[in-house]
Parts: C-alpha cells; structure tokens; sequence
C-alpha cells in the first residue's frame, strides 16, 4: 500500500512562503488568487496490506517525525 | 565544569562552542558523536549550530531523534544544564525540551549580522552573570529562526519568567523594526519549567573574544562556570 503525506502550517500561523508565492502570482496577473499555503508532500511505500493498520502506523510517523504538530497539520492520503 | 559538545553531521559551530567552554572552564569540554549512546559524566551539555542533516524535512527534526538525544533527555529530566544555540535551539525545540518551534524566518530571507538583545531573566546558571535588563549584542546567523507558540504558552512563558532573552532596539526599546526574524514577542532565547535548558538562536560564543569585536557572550559561560564548578 501507498501513502502520501500532506504537511502544511496551520491556519492561524503565519506562512510567509505561501505569502511570497500569493504576491508573486498577483505580480503575473493573477488576481483573483488568495489564501496560497505552501507545504510538502511525503510519499511511502507500505508494506501494511489493509487500509486501517497503514493509517495508523503513518499517523504515529507524522506525530513522531513527518509533522511538527505544535505548527503543523498533516492529512494522511492512501492508495491501494 | 565538565561539558559535552554533541555533534551531528552539518553541525559548524561545535568548534566556537568548545573554544568559548574551554577559555572559560579551563578544561577542554568532550566532543560526542550524534550516534554514540552514552555521555561521560558532566555538568553542561551544549547542543551547537550548524545546519544538522541540512535542515532536510524542518530544522532539527532529524537530530532530535538521533540515538544521543535519548541520552541528552534523560540528563536534562535530572537537572543537567543544557545549552542549545541555534540549530541546537531547534534541535532541542524539535526534541521537546522546550516548548514552542522555530520557523522560517518571515522576511524568508537567511540573517547574518550583529543583533541587540534584552536579557529578560537573571535566575538562571546561564544568566546570572548580567544584570535584568541589560543590552548585549550577539551575533545571529539563521534562516528558521522564527519562535512560535500559541498565546496560551506565550502568555505561560512571560508569567513564568522563561524568556530569557529578547530582540529589542539599540537603546533597549521594543520595537517590531528590531525583530529581525518575526518571533512572536520578539523572543530570542526561552528557558525550560526549571531554567536549566536554555535555547536561543543568537551566538553567545561568537562574542568572547576581542576578535569577535565583542564581549557579551563571556558572562553566559563565566556564569555557567561559576555554577557548576
């Protein structure tokens, strides 16, 4: 089983790399763009076969690791 | 004072650190490998700056779980002073020494240059060579140098004296234009429940010799000797 891990700052905390990139699409005629966030995307291969044991182990490796929950969320994205 | 210097791979400032606890100390602090287990028996552990797994998934996320840190914890949970200076101040941060996290800075640009800082508590091994209130000026050299925490610990560490220093203007005044990476609260360096971990990201040991064109760093190791010998 796959996984992909989406990390991105929590609403509230300040994201000056989303800023960067909302002002810099404004700058090249976007306008109608707000709100950018920028995060990462982790992806792992899983040797777990079922769909509930995988979302556990890669739920303690984003609290453990992949995360930083004090600034962070993540959303954990499996593929069969 | 006996200490230990941890060092990871991409640490660089291990040397300024051991050169500011030697001239201090007189004793040559050891020199401990991220992969070792064990720490000798000593007084202060001091976790360096540098750019530890080159800041690779967030700065000191790595090193937080290298197998020494098991170790460094364990030392801390006893009372054993720990000093974490920048990278080692996220390295510490990461590794829940201390609360809050260091983000990027929120200019996004790298800062290195002299800072001025507000020493903000006295009633720690680290401190207690300066005065409340005084100004010194360290060097900073960091991109994640952005301290956060929400209110409610914010509000904690102002009540319970843990921040040890502040960004603060040349005359001592507060003023956003000093913040030079956009910490909440202008914070530069906090303490620990028991003021024995000490993380900031300014660099007190590359200001204890005349080269370094300034001295306000001496008195954080002077005192650390005198409190530990």
């Amino acid at each position: 089983m796959k996984a992909k891990v989406h990390v991105t700052l929590k609403r509230g905390v300040l994201d000056p790399q989303g800023k960067a990139i909302e002002h810099a699409l404004h700058t090249l005629g976007f306008d109608g763009v707000g709100n950018v966030r920028a995060g990462k995307v982790i992806e792992l291969d899983l040797k777990a076969t079922d769909a509930d044991s995988a979302r556990t182990e890669v739920e303690a490796m984003c609290n453990k690791l992949l995360a930083n929950t004090v600034i962070e969320d993540y959303a954990i994205e499996l593929v069969a | 004072m006996k200490a230990a210097v941890i060092l990871f791979p991409g640490s660089n400032r291990e040397r300024d650190a051991v050169a500011a606890l030697e001239a201090a100390s007189g004793t040559r602090p050891y020199e401990v490998w991220h992969r070792d287990t064990e720490l000798p028996k000593v007084d202060l552990i001091v976790v360096p700056g540098g750019f530890s797994y080159g800041d690779y998934l967030r700065a000191g996320a790595m090193a937080a779980h290298s197998p020494i840190m098991r170790e460094v914890k364990a030392r801390a949970d006893q009372g054993v002073r720990v000093l974490g200076i920048c990278n080692g101040f996220q390295i510490v941060t990461e590794a829940g020494l201390l609360p809050g996290a260091l983000m990027r800075n929120a200019g996004l640009k790298f800062i290195c240059r002299t800072v001025t800082l507000r020493v903000e508590n006295t009633d720690s091994a680290f401190t207690a060579k300066y005065r409340k209130g005084q100004i010194v000026r360290y060097p900073v050299a960091h991109h994640d140098g952005n301290y956060w925490a929400d209110a409610e610990t914010v509000k904690r560490l102002e009540g319970d004296g843990r921040v040890a220093f502040r960004y603060v203007g040349d005359a001592g005044e507060d003023d956003p234009l000093h913040n030079p990476n956009g910490s909440v609260r202008a914070i530069a360096g906090v303490f620990n429940e028991k003021k024995t971990v000490l993380g900031l990201m300014p660099h007190p040991e590359d200001a204890v010799v005349p080269l370094h064109g300034c001295l306000d760093g001496k008195p954080l190791f002077d005192g650390l000797v005198e409190a530990l010998s």
